[in-house]
């Protein structure tokens, strides 16, 4: 008998919810290393002007496609070599880190402000409104996006707010679709009808009750939804339509770099290496939020 | 199901309508088409001309009717570039972009699917780490810089594979492999979540109590409840990759329906662009149109009612 | 009588990071055919595992092992996997505690009826439906042919459990195993389907196991008796044997908690038996029931006596019926 109470005991009194919170996210290899990896890429965004050893614009017909220094021809003046017009290629990526990252921190921003508005009004309100939100929702699903991205783009020209902007108007479909469930799931729990019943507004409602439930979700999505904003900015950039030159973006040093695909692989590696990186960063921590917040795995 | 089909048919057709009405609003966005049309050197009564000449001076709503009951029929007009009717220019390059796509689809179906029935199989193992594995890379891959890699690798490197054109089948390997492995990790991902899902269900025991074997209770009892849900997402898969196959088109020089919308996107020719988007989107509402009535057919609780 | 199956020293045991969990620890029993086994006991004491071990059907990471584990002269432990799956639905058929979701929903209730047959016998589609149409008769199905072409979802929680017992009893096995058949159902509906059960066991002349924690059900339906508490038999026998003289505490725990119509007035305590089941993760020494039990004793933290009498009446208890005869 004596054994079996301390049993008990020792499962009542395990680690708190926060102790378990914290030790699955400090355990959970994903979500640390994509952490960790978009933090750097944010501490090289934000100091970017002290850490690029050129200026990113400056051009040198002289030194033009400099391979990078692990090649015979490399110097360590230009640790990744230079590209068709003599640019500091290490600069133009340090520089580029930031395009990528505002773009895919406001269009995230954008579409998740568009798309949780909508999922929640059709989740909470139901009915005719969840029609129409359903219906857009379709709608929205079946246009190709970069195919209307990069027609919106060249209609308007490419700058990068331009660009901020359409990928905005254009990513707002999954935020609407899982926001929505969320939103109709918690409207049947008993803790919401009791608030109903105790007279809130539907604002307090919404605001105090169901917003701070869908929160771990809105998180997971941004993040999701930023490495694709990135992944399209790349796209469309690579394609011509995106961010002009000179502007120093990953997807477009890939495009000028395949004029010389034949000879100097190097210019669209590098690029590409770090675009697929920053983007398996955030995926991993999308990834591991939602494994470390979802419901089943709390307790 | 007449019910639940014609339901379908006609939330499908007020998307279609919809999706036609966004991509005929396009040409206004741009402010005055026929100035774009006329280019930058022309005078005033050219442009006037050029308004007339294609009826921009008239209502809105009669130009929408027009083209709307004209698109219906197949005629998208004229492209401004090539001087041909578009309907005609793009039914030329279809077939390569549904080549890709059917290939693609093909591709991402045949390695998703045992790939994440394996690794539902047997959780945490080996295989489930590979499967994952690749799924991880495929979501972060930029599908343009894969293509460009598998052309310095295959095209450059070992000379066994064309980089461009779409005269044969080889022609068709790498950007097959491009398009297909942007569709791929999500598919595995739901073969094998549904599959995890489905081996746990009593049915499961229920059949391995007949006495069935392992190979008959996954494939016969397991992975037709665990396919339902991934049959509707490679239709919005296929849906979506034939949007995509702009990107695959211009990375290997495939003359598809692609390649043109990007060619026309660059020479401002907005009908031909118009009528793409318009037949990219058609084509994504039949497939998931399709798939509802599959799964319909697959799932036998969703038929009644 | 002949015994179709023999069982001694059965055991179950599960790793897991805290310690192996032994869930069956060492039990035995015989049957015999047109015998009922009750395998009686609450959640945890290791009788749903007890069934899934005779028909090799346990979770990957359960280990079985046996002395003896016999099923009409074959060696149950020494079968390959392809002797299993030749028993498994054809000689031995199990029925499940939940008939909502233990039917696949995507095939129909003629497909899933026959596919047994199909895959054990050599008999033809038309010849595998009309015996399907029989037993959907015999259990009291009307309209069988043209439920055939129904689905799952198409039946209520009755009338599935019914095509279950009729899904077992397609290739007339010598023995059939039924996990809380009747637990998932309305109690209206349970008594129907028992007695249907017993019926059909008593008619085929088939040897039955019947796992339940309601001994109301046992008292009706069972020839022999086994009480299990945490992974241990602790008493079995015939079942009049059990029930009128039990001589383990927790049967007799057991039987309190049962009303007994017209003796029981409204309105009166029923028995309850305080405390909770010990950690089954670990070896134990003495008698599990001990922290429950009403009459313990210094002996019962050592070794247990198994006892027997001539009738096979067995149980495992320090005291040598100490307690008088409980007659209600």
């Amino acid at each position: 008998m004596a054994k079996t109470v301390e049993t008990v005991i020792r499962e009542l009194s395990g680690p708190t919810p926060g102790q378990i919170m914290r030790s699955k996210v400090f355990g959970h290899r994903g979500l640390m290393i994509g952490g960790l990896v978009l933090l750097f890429v944010i501490l090289v965004a934000i100091f970017a002007p002290l850490l690029a050893p050129h200026d990113p614009y400056h051009q040198n017909l002289m030194i033009r496609m400099r391979p990078p220094v692990w090649y015979d021809k490399g110097t360590w003046e230009h640790v990744l070599g230079t590209d068709h017009l003599g640019r500091d290629y290490l600069s133009r990526l340090i520089y580029g880190s930031r395009i990528s990252l505002a773009i895919g921190l406001i269009a995230a921003l954008i579409s998740g402000l568009i798309g949780t508005a909508m999922g929640i009004a059709a989740g909470y309100f139901g009915g005719k409104v969840d029609m129409v939100v359903t219906f857009l929702i379709n709608v929205r699903l079946a246009m190709p996006v970069v195919l209307v991205a990069l027609a919106v783009v060249a209609l308007f020209g490419g700058s990068l707010q331009i660009v901020i902007m359409v990928l905005g108007l254009l990513l707002w479909d999954r935020f609407a679709v899982v926001m929505r469930s969320a939103t109709l799931q918690l409207r049947s729990m008993e803790y919401v009808t009791a608030a109903r019943a105790i007279g809130c507004s539907t604002r307090r409602i919404i605001f105090s009750e169901i917003m701070p439930n869908i929160l771990n979700n809105l998180i997971v999505i941004v993040t999701l939804e930023m490495a694709h904003a990135i992944l399209l900015e790349a796209i469309l950039s690579f394609l011509g339509l995106g961010v002009q030159p000179p502007t120093p973006s990953w997807g477009l040093m890939v495009s000028e770099g395949k004029q010389m695909l034949l000879f100097e692989p190097w210019m669209i590696t590098i690029p590409g290496v770090a675009l697929f990186v920053l983007v398996l960063a955030i995926n991993l921590m999308g990834d591991g939020l939602r494994d470390v917040t979802a419901p089943e795995n709390r307790n | 199901m007449l019910v639940f089909t014609l339901k379908k048919l006609g939330l499908a057709l007020l998307v279609a309508l919809a999706v036609s009405m966004l991509s005929f609003a396009l040409l206004y966005l741009s402010g005055d088409p026929a100035a774009a049309i006329a280019g930058e050197t022309a005078s005033d009564s050219d442009i006037e001309a050029i308004r007339i000449f294609y009826g921009f001076d008239r209502p809105l709503l009669v130009q929408y009717g027009e083209w709307l009951f004209n698109a219906v029929r197949g005629d998208f007009g004229q492209s401004y570039y090539f001087q041909l009717p578009v309907g005609q220019l793009i039914a030329d390059r279809l077939s390569v972009t549904m080549i890709l796509g059917v290939c693609g689809i093909t591709f991402a179906l045949l390695t998703a699917v045992p790939l994440g029935v394996a690794a539902a199989v047997r959780p945490n193992s080996l295989i489930d780490r590979v499967a994952l594995f690749i799924s991880v890379m495929g979501q972060a891959m930029p599908s343009f810089w894969f293509g460009l890699v598998l052309i310095v690798i295959f095209s450059i490197q070992f000379q066994i594979l064309p980089p461009s054109g779409s005269e044969s089948w080889r022609h068709f390997v790498m950007p097959t492999i491009v398009l297909g492995y942007y569709a791929m990790p999500g598919i595995m991902r739901l073969t094998r979540a549904g599959m995890l899902d489905v081996l746990s269900a009593d049915y499961i025991r229920t059949a391995r109590a007949k006495g069935a074997s392992e190979m008959r209770v996954m494939f016969k009892h397991a992975l037709r409840n665990a396919i339902i849900p991934v049959v509707s997402l490679a239709a919005v898969q296929m849906g979506f990759m034939l949007g995509g196959s702009i990107v695959v088109e211009s990375i290997f020089a495939l003359h598809g329906a692609g390649y043109l919308a990007w060619e026309s996107i660059g020479r401002n020719d907005l009908p031909t662009v118009q009528a793409l988007i318009l037949i990219f989107s058609l084509f994504y509402i039949v497939f998931t149109f399709l798939s509802d009535l599959l799964n319909a057919w697959l799932d036998p609780r969703m038929r009644v009612g | 009588m002949d015994n179709i199956l023999s069982v001694r020293g059965l055991k179950v045991d599960i790793p897991l990071a805290a310690g192996t969990l032994h869930a069956v620890r060492g039990i035995d029993f015989d049957l015999a055919r047109g015998e009922t086994l009750c395998i009686v006991g609450e959640s945890g004491s290791g009788k749903s595992l007890t069934s899934l071990a005779l028909m090799d059907l346990l979770p990957k990471r359960a280990q079985r092992t046996a002395d003896v584990m016999d099923f009409a002269g074959i060696d149950l432990q020494k079968a390959s996997n392809r002797q299993m799956r030749k028993l498994r639905g054809d000689r031995i058929s199990m029925i499940f505690q939940e008939p909502m979701t233990s039917l696949n929903p995507s095939y129909t209730i003629g497909d899933q009826l026959t596919e047994a047959l199909l895959l054990h016998r050599n008999v033809g589609k038309a010849k595998a439906r009309e015996r399907a149409i029989e037993l959907l008769e015999k259990v009291g199905i009307t309209a069988a042919a043209s439920r055939l072409g129904q689905y799952p979802h198409q039946l209520s929680g009755g009338l599935r459990q019914r095509v279950m017992i009729a899904m077992a009893l397609m290739g007339e096995p010598d023995l059939i195993i039924a996990d809380e058949p009747t637990t998932a159902l309305d109690v209206t509906i349970q008594a129907q389907i028992l007695r249907l059960l017993v019926d059909l066991q008593r008619e085929m002349n088939m040897a039955m196991i019947l796992i339940t924690h309601d001994l109301g059900i046992v008292a009706r339906v069972a020839d022999k008796v086994a009480i299990m508490y945490a992974g241990e038999v602790v008493e079995s026998g015939l079942s009049r044997d059990v029930f009128i003289n039990p001589q383990h505490p927790y049967t007799r725990g057991l039987l309190r908690c049962i009303p007994v119509p017209g003796r029981t007035r409204p309105g009166e305590h029923l028995g309850s038996i305080p405390g909770i089941v010990p950690s089954l993760i670990g070896e134990s020494v003495g008698c599990a029931f001990r922290g429950r039990c009403d009459v313990p004793n210094d002996a019962c933290g050592g070794d247990i006596p198994q006892r027997f009498d001539k009738t096979g009446h067995f149980y495992r208890c320090v005291h040598n019926n100490a307690q008088p005869e409980v007659r209600p």
